[in-house]
């Protein structure tokens, strides 16, 4: 799936990244818990969150994630905007519930992060 | 083995807005040497809970790379309050995070295990009252 699909399956607005919309994605991970997603993710992942602070680009950069989906219209600063787009990660806010985002990316073929880093 | 390149990150306790700049920069330089995806995630999670448990629970540390031609090195030092039951704290959900790390999404007692996971060598020593030292090395091969 292309960030252009999630974009569109999630009924998002892309805030950041409009140029990297053909990226390739083949995971997702929804969690407000950076800890977990920083256990739990590999690349070439979506991650869908309630959270907005600049440690969610951070935890991002850090494993490489491509794409940030913030739900329920969350707005992130200017701040988080500009870290993201420097590093080259796309942000969309979404208007539905982390849940509700989730559950349309899987129905529409986009699976989970299936175990924990390598090395388990 | 002759070390390639040598950097310290001093990491402020408490420090949450800049908690990750020294992972972050760290992450870079890799980048700019030319290391593969696979071990630069690696060292990168590790390098980033590290640094986020000098913030949250440290009185202060340094955060050291080191790299020579078969690994990249992490060490971690800081100045207490040491860790009373090293066990416990390797256990996965075990954490004295307090609430403002736990805002930020982080606290879920995930770090140390996380950072086992990681490396392809872990080491931990920490005395209470004088402080913990993690050493991690990550093969390049």
């Amino acid at each position: 799936m292309t960030i252009r699909e999630v974009m569109k399956i999630v009924d998002g607005k892309v805030l950041v990244g409009e140029d990297r919309l053909d990226t390739r994605v083949d995971t997702a991970c929804g969690s407000d818990l950076m800890s977990d997603v920083l256990a739990f993710v590999k690349d070439k992942t979506v991650l869908i969150t309630g959270l907005i602070n600049p440690h969610v680009v951070r935890t991002s950069e850090m494993l490489d994630i491509t794409c940030i989906v913030f739900s329920r219209g969350k707005m992130p600063s200017e701040e988080i905007l500009e870290m993201a787009d420097e590093i080259g990660i796309t942000v969309i806010s979404s208007p539905m519930t982390t849940y509700t985002a989730c559950g349309e990316l899987y129905v529409h073929g986009l699976p989970g992060t299936k175990k924990k880093a390598e090395g388990v | 083995m002759a070390v390639l390149l040598e950097k310290s990150f001093p990491v402020e306790a408490g420090a949450y807005t800049t908690a990750g700049e020294a992972s972050t920069t760290i992450k870079r330089t890799l980048k700019q040497l030319g290391i593969s995806a696979d071990v630069l995630r690696h060292v990168s999670v590790a390098c980033y809970e590290v640094e986020l448990n000098l913030v949250i629970h440290s009185l202060g540390g340094t955060l050291t790379l080191l790299v020579d031609p078969e690994k990249v090195t992490l060490i971690s030092k800081d100045v207490g309050p040491g860790i009373p039951d090293i066990e416990k704290a390797m256990t996965e959900g075990f954490s004295t995070a307090n609430e403002e790390a736990r805002t930020l999404g982080f606290g879920a007692g995930m770090g140390l295990p996380n950072m086992k996971r990681n490396a392809t060598n872990f080491e931990i020593q920490s005395e209470v009252g004088v402080g913990t030292t993690i050493t991690m090395s990550f093969a390049l091969a």
